[in-house]
């Protein structure tokens, strides 16, 4: 039995419902929600990896390198607002946020 | 079932055991540490896939820098667990709803249509063609076809590096501090200021000064 690209697909999509989930138990919680984000970037991204190899083709793994980039920017700005947010409301609940609502 | 099968079972089983953990964990230290353990998994799959350099800039970047700035952060602030989690058990079956629906809708797609196996004539076709290690060949199509992209992904981390600094930043207002350009822009005149002033002054008379009432 060897392994075939739906193998990879099919962890990629285990691992993206997995995340979607996740963000579905912890919609209080921003850090994990932050988290779930992480993980669904991971999956999209093994599922690049895995058209590359099968498919012979690196364009897929510099666009995994592009999405790399951006999911750590990404990732920096929204710890840095979480930092922000803590420091001026002491929680990082999410159903506190409601001060643009008017 | 060859050797890379079986690392492929051990690597997915343990990868999506340590997501499930990740986003049900209690304390959210623990979901960063099952975290790093994913992209550790993550890498090692990538690593199958013939993908090196990626996978050990997955650690190198997510588990090395990214994960450590979650764990800064998550260590840093004093949170209330129980009130993060209140609703949790009441989404509980909506959202195992949604991921089941999603996860047979892929499978729905992925098993009829991607059977593909590598191609034993292509693959050795494609290794004798280019005999090259995986980084030379991202560095090459990274650094020719793609360097505009490239310059623009390092003004993105350019910028994100800027905003993280600004929005998190904290100047305190009442500190002391010099200003080297205001230092440097400074002239004598701003230093001294000469009067123009008498030399003597003449003595206010006694006679004329108001005298205190005596007791």
């Amino acid at each position: 039995m060897t392994l075939t690209l739906g193998h990879f697909l099919s962890l990629g999509a285990m691992l993206f419902a997995l995340s979607v989930v996740g963000i579905f138990l912890n919609r209080r919680n921003l850090i994990v929600l932050l988290m779930a984000i992480e993980l669904m970037l991971l999956a999209v991204n093994t599922n690049f990896v895995a058209f590359s190899y099968f498919l012979h083709d690196m364009h897929g793994q510099v666009f995994v390198f592009f999405i790399l980039t951006v999911a750590a920017a990404e990732s920096a700005i929204g710890l840095a607002i979480l930092v922000l947010l803590f420091r001026n409301k002491s929680s990082i609940s999410v159903d506190e946020l409601n001060t643009l609502q008017g | 079932m060859s050797a890379t099968t079986g690392l492929f079972y051990l690597f997915s089983a343990v990868l999506l055991i340590a997501a499930f953990r990740v986003i049900t964990a209690r304390n959210p230290v623990h979901s960063a540490l099952f975290l790093v353990l994913t992209f550790f998994q993550a890498a090692m799959i990538w690593m199958l896939l013939k993908a090196e350099f990626l996978s050990i800039v997955l650690v190198l970047v997510y588990v090395g820098a990214v994960m450590v700035l979650f764990l800064f952060v998550v260590m840093m602030m004093d949170i209330n667990v129980e009130n993060l989690r209140a609703g949790f058990w009441k989404h509980f079956p909506f959202a195992a709803i949604v991921g089941v629906v999603i996860a047979l809708e892929m499978a729905a797609v992925l098993m009829g249509g991607f059977r593909v196996v590598e191609d034993p004539a292509s693959a050795a076709l494609a290794a004798g063609s280019a005999k090259v290690s995986n980084t030379q060949e991202l560095g090459t199509l990274m650094f020719t076809q793609y360097l505009y992209p490239l310059e623009v992904a390092a003004a993105v981390l350019l910028v994100a590096v800027i905003a993280a600094i600004a929005l998190a930043l904290r100047a305190r207002k009442d500190s002391k501090y010099a200003s080297p350009a205001e230092q440097v822009r400074v002239k004598s005149a701003d230093r001294m200021t000469v009067l123009k002033m008498a030399a003597t002054q003449a003595a206010p008379d006694v006679a004329d000064a108001p005298q205190e009432p005596q007791p």
